[in-house]
């Protein structure tokens, strides 16, 4: 007499804490709005646009307008070293941008490893006080399909998008004990993506502080951890373990082949040459 | 579990045994310092259920952490000789007799609200309600833990007789049992004081419905969606 309309039995739904694992055809969108909306909640996005990253920013911001929580307030924090490249862009009503100044740098892993610091400095300065939930994203990457309410939670993690169907010990995990992201054999529970994070303002503010910190602790060891941010991040999570996580359908990569347990592909990269942008 | 619903259509866990860890969900309870609470009620002849439910709670209830017991009755001298565990607490809160059941029923409700506001609140971090006509049989642990849960009934849905609460039932929502609830303190609260709202206008309407309880729980619940849910493993009714 257990019953939903709403089942996906080809693919783990829930975490061994009881985190849901957000994937097409677990969920009903219009009960979830329905709970959400009245909350007249603000949600905010940051995404980095540094050096030639900048191009990104258009076709990121576009496709949001179509499928980024709509229908609900959203500020765009995008956090780039060049203004004036980001394009006027025409939003929809109670959504918003603006730009944050960040230095330019050397490197796109130097860029990567600042990340954390800047957001939870502008969490502190700004957007704290500004949105209810705060969602991190890559710029380099544009929306599909829906993203919604599904997505709330405390704090929220998305599954790699090639790691999934993955034995743990395959997951690239900092393995060298002296970084501080370090994860020895025999633990770790997902491998996240670090294109996508979020959670509610609070939340992401200690997370990013402490990914700071262990960066910076990294960093005067001088070492710097195999995915850069991403290593820290995973570290944290498994200390912390997310409140709900996104199935690699928010955070996927084109230029993987689509598997039968992905239905639904809402956010993923766009196909870029990597040579060209990370030099 | 691929043979039961883990999830709700909005994504609320369902916890059935063999969907969680327990040891992960212990490490991450510890680590914020919580204090759980248990109101339960004993009235009039239900007095005898008193050492078979605080015996096998405070064995098997959120075992290794702290966990105070409230219990309310009219027969306070039936329970001195109960013995808790170290980190539990025993809390008895004498009620008036001589009314009848249904009244006591209604007035769970405001008794629990009004208890919160008074000092629950600043005992406990999570509060759940459980009927004291049960014996646990095995461990109920902190997998039951978040801001407002709900039991799914192992009853189909019934009948129902004319009340405030009736209303269409969408597809895909479930029925709760009144018998265990709880979440966080806010949460309790909010809930209680909006089903003794309920109660009270069905009184005044000279309307008494069988399980009107139950129904103005559930008429809550499918309008402040519970974040998790608790399989009918966790309160069998024993009738079945």
């Amino acid at each position: 007499q257990v019953f939903s309309p709403f089942r996906r039995q080809d693919v783990l739904t829930v975490t061994p804490w009881l985190a849901p694992i957000v994937w097409e055809g677990t969920f009903d969108p219009k009960i979830l709005d329905s709970a959400y909306r009245p909350l007249n909640l603000t949600i905010g996005v940051t995404a980095f646009a540094v050096g030639k990253y900048t191009r990104f920013v258009r076709r990121f911001l576009e496709s949001a307008e179509q499928h980024f929580m709509r229908g609900y307030r959203v500020n765009y924090y995008i956090f780039t070293d060049s203004p004036g490249s980001v394009p006027p862009a025409r939003l929809q009503p109670g959504r918003r941008l603006r730009t944050v100044p960040v230095r330019g740098s050397s490197g796109w892993q130097e860029i990567s490893m600042r990340r954390m610091e800047a957001i939870s400095r502008h969490v502190a300065e700004v957007s704290g006080r500004e949105v209810h939930y705060l969602f991190c994203l890559d710029i380099d990457m544009v929306f599909h399909n829906p993203w919604g309410p599904e997505t709330l939670g405390d704090m929220v993690a998305a599954i790699h998008p090639g790691y999934f169907a993955v034995p743990r010990e395959q997951f690239p995990y900092e393995r060298r004990s002296s970084s501080a992201a370090f994860i020895p054999q025999g633990e770790g529970d997902f491998y996240y993506g670090g294109a996508v994070f979020g959670g509610l303002v609070s939340k992401v503010y200690e997370f990013t502080k402490t990914c700071h910190m262990t960066i910076l602790a990294d960093k005067a060891n001088g070492i710097m951890a195999a995915w850069q941010e991403e290593s820290h991040l995973n570290r944290h999570f498994l200390n912390h373990k997310p409140s709900k996580l996104l199935s690699p359908e928010y955070i996927w990569d084109d230029r993987k082949p689509k598997p039968p347990e992905i239905r639904l592909i809402r956010f993923s990269t766009v196909d870029k040459n990597y040579k060209e942008i990370r030099n | 579990r691929q043979d039961v619903l883990v999830l709700t259509p909005w994504l609320a866990p369902i916890v059935w045994e063999g969907t969680f860890s327990r040891d992960i969900l212990n490490a991450q309870y510890l680590q914020k310092n919580l204090v759980t609470g248990v109101v339960t009620f004993a009235v009039e002849k239900y007095w005898f259920f008193i050492e078979g439910f605080m015996t096998s709670a405070n064995k098997y209830f959120l075992a290794g952490h702290q966990v105070n017991f409230y219990l309310f009755t009219d027969n306070p001298e039936k329970v001195s000789h109960l013995q808790m565990a170290p980190e539990n607490h025993l809390f008895v809160i004498p009620v008036q007799n001589g009314s009848r059941w249904q009244d006591i029923s209604r007035c769970r409700m405001r008794i629990i609200s009004s208890h919160i506001q008074r000092h629950f609140q600043h005992e406990v971090d999570y509060l759940y309600s459980m009927d004291i006509d049960v014996q646990l049989l095995a461990h109920i642990g902190v997998e039951i833990i978040d801001a407002l849960v709900a039991t799914i009934s192992s009853w189909q849905v019934t009948p129902q007789q004319e009340s405030k609460a009736q209303g269409t039932r969408p597809e895909g929502d479930f029925h709760y049992t009144a018998s265990f609830y709880g979440g966080s303190v806010a949460e309790v609260y909010k809930l209680t004081t909006a089903c003794f709202g309920g109660l009270v206008e069905d009184r005044e309407d000279g309307i008494d419905a069988r399980g009107h309880h139950e129904r103005h729980l559930n008429k809550y619940l499918l309008q402040h969606k519970p974040t998790r849910l608790l399989s009918p493993e966790y309160y069998w009714d024993t009738e079945l």
